[in-house]
């Protein structure tokens, strides 16, 4: 906790730092010692001299500087510093377990096998010729919580969350090519990485709106999400859409790889019992503003949020600021889409006295989002992947917004 | 008596239209309809046929049934010389107490899980050793390196004996402990919370 508290005292200074370098260089290129800052006015009148011409590559503002928050495993989407529902691609969350390989496109292939009629090895010129497909939809690493402190941004809370619009070609249509044999039941998805990650998937999912993915908000795959091909596997676990795709193999049976048995399982109760290929992330929300470590001032506040389903649309995200005495429904932003991050909106007026925000998704399936006494009595304190439970911000009368991390000890 | 006229006269000049509108709306709509409908092919016929190469340069999976084990063995004793070179650094000098993960442990109460009280399946340590270990040097130890970690994994959890031979033929035999732990993902949404 103390590390993570340094990291982000360090990029706040960052941020001091670069403005403060900005103001210098501005007055130093002015050659005036007397720059006095006033409100509305620039330290350089940009109206007076002509901006940088056009670029290859456009970059963020320097005064925009959103982290991911990187641990040895995994590096975490900064959910408070963004806005909309699409994830800039490198934001985007990462999560592997043997480093991110460096593939050379030209030489990449495909391999299709196993209980197939036609055993296929696809080029990636061959898998872009198919028809595309692109959709918008969430991803989430099976293990996102972090109950924390009471200063755990929401990126910490679960920043193993992003949203994107995949685009790439149906898996379906490539069974099309290699045909499936009928008593291929399970496919294996493996990876081209150091942990050449493996993973079962029963087939009805390859059918069903599985995708081999190519491109990610338009461009090419970000190295660390799988370049130049993953395995998309809308609403499941992340770990199941396996990146750098190399190999799929069809059989009558899961293969019990370790990632499996061992990893992604879900103990039950007093532990005696796990739950296995637990696929699919309920559904979940969180506000992302106003939250730690933000300190607001009494009066109207919006406050906003993620709410996504592994199961479908989310038709419903109830806010309380009272924590969890009355609900009320937020606004949802159009489109909401099926297996995706929806933005919520609820208007909170703060009259300054202490208060605790917090959300509720509800899906199509009549799922409701549950707190976290329910996952515990209904699974037992074991159980360390798929917590979804009702998070909270509370906030003092000094304004400043805590992580409601006491709800999450019990 | 005029309204009822004026509605009579509305209602055939509107029925005149829709008639005259309707075969225009119906022409466009299904040309619009049999433009879309270009036949997608039964196959489109790319990519290659895979060639036996292609698959057994990549088929290293190995299932609980043994499918996929290559030829070779090994005792726990034969695993002791690999463990020290290649495991003891992370996993601890008896597979536990190491910064990774503990491997050795019976007790299924304990806390994190080993192979001895979690793993379900034997063949899955032979599946991921050869696939992903030793971390910074992963694919580099040989099916009898393999086979002998195997067996010293397994008899330091008293899984098997220590003179146990673990082979593509003895170690799908091995039942594990935990084998009979797992149950299906019983949730479906709904209101259930499960």
């Amino acid at each position: 906790m103390t590390k993570k508290k340094q990291s982000l005292t360090t990029s706040q200074a960052r941020k001091r730092l670069t403005r403060r370098e900005l103001l210098g260089r501005a007055v130093g290129a002015v050659g005036v010692a007397a720059v006095v800052p006033v409100n509305g006015q620039q330290a350089i009148d940009t109206t007076r001299r002509p901006g940088r011409g056009p670029s290859e590559i456009d970059q963020r503002s320097p005064f925009v500087t959103p982290r991911r928050d990187p641990s040895a495993t995994s590096s975490r989407t900064p959910l408070q510093d963004l806005r909309g529902t699409i994830t800039p691609a490198d934001l985007h969350f990462e999560r592997h377990h043997g480093g991110v390989p460096e593939i050379d496109p030209d030489r990449y292939e495909l391999l299709i096998h196993g209980l197939v009629d036609r055993q296929t090895v696809f080029s990636l010129a061959d898998l872009k010729r198919f028809p595309s497909t692109s959709r918008i939809c969430f991803l989430e690493c099976a293990g996102n919580l972090r109950r924390g402190n009471p200063e755990t941004p929401p990126q910490m809370v679960c920043g193993l969350t992003s949203q994107t619009e995949w685009t790439g070609v149906m898996l379906s249509t490539l069974l099309r090519e290699t045909g499936t044999k009928p008593n291929a039941t399970w496919f294996l998805a493996e990876g081209q990485d150091a942990a050449v990650m493996s993973r079962s998937i029963p087939i009805e999912k390859a059918f069903d709106d599985a995708m081999i993915v190519y491109a990610q908000n338009g461009d090419a795959l970000m190295p660390g999400n799988g370049y130049p091909v993953r395995l998309l596997l809308p609403g499941f676990e992340g770990n199941s859409s396996v990146k750098w795709l190399r190999r799929i193999e069809f059989a009558d049976r899961p293969f019990m790889t370790r990632e499996e048995t061992s990893k992604y399982t879900d103990p039950l109760g007093d532990g005696s019992i796990s739950r296995q290929f637990s696929f699919v992330m309920d559904a979940r929300s969180i506000i992302t503003d106003p939250a730690y470590p933000r300190v607001i001032e009494p009066g109207w506040h919006e406050i906003r949020g993620l709410a996504w389903s592994g199961r479908g649309r989310i038709t419903q995200v109830d806010v309380s600021t009272d924590g969890g005495m009355s609900w009320h429904p937020a606004d949802l932003q159009a489109p909401v889409l099926s297996k995706a991050h929806v933005r919520f909106r609820h208007l909170w007026h703060w009259t300054g006295s202490p208060a605790e925000i917090m959300s509720r998704a509800i899906d199509e399936t009549g799922y409701v989002q549950p707190t976290w006494e329910t996952l515990r009595l209904v699974r037992g304190p074991w159980t360390r992947y798929h917590q979804n439970p009702i998070t909270s911000w509370t906030v003092g009368e000094n304004g400043r917004m805590l992580f409601g991390s006491e709800r999450l000890q019990i | 008596m005029t309204g009822p006229r004026v509605s009579v006269t509305t209602v055939l000049a509107l029925a005149i239209s829709v008639s005259l509108l309707f075969p225009h709306i119906q022409t466009l709509a299904s040309g619009q309809r049999r433009q879309r409908s270009v036949q997608t092919p039964r196959t489109f016929g790319f990519g290659r046929p895979a060639v036996s190469d292609d698959i057994t340069r990549l088929d290293i999976d190995v299932m609980p049934d043994g499918t996929g084990l290559p030829l070779g063995g090994g005792t726990a004793s034969d695993g002791a010389r690999t463990w020290k070179q290649s495991c003891a650094g992370c996993h601890g000098s008896e597979g536990q107490g190491g910064t990774a993960a503990p491997l050795v442990g019976r007790d299924p109460a304990a806390r994190p899980p080993t192979v001895g009280n979690y793993w379900p399946y034997a063949t899955t340590l032979y599946d991921y050793i050869n696939r992903a270990m030793p971390r910074t040097s992963p694919g580099t130890l040989t099916p009898n390196q393999i086979y002998g970690l195997v067996a010293w994994i397994l008899a330091k959890n008293k899984v098997i004996s220590e003179d146990a031979r673990m082979t593509a033929e003895t170690l799908p035999a091995v039942l594990m402990p935990a084998r009979n732990r797992f149950v299906p993902d019983d949730r479906q949404g709904g209101a259930e919370v499960r």
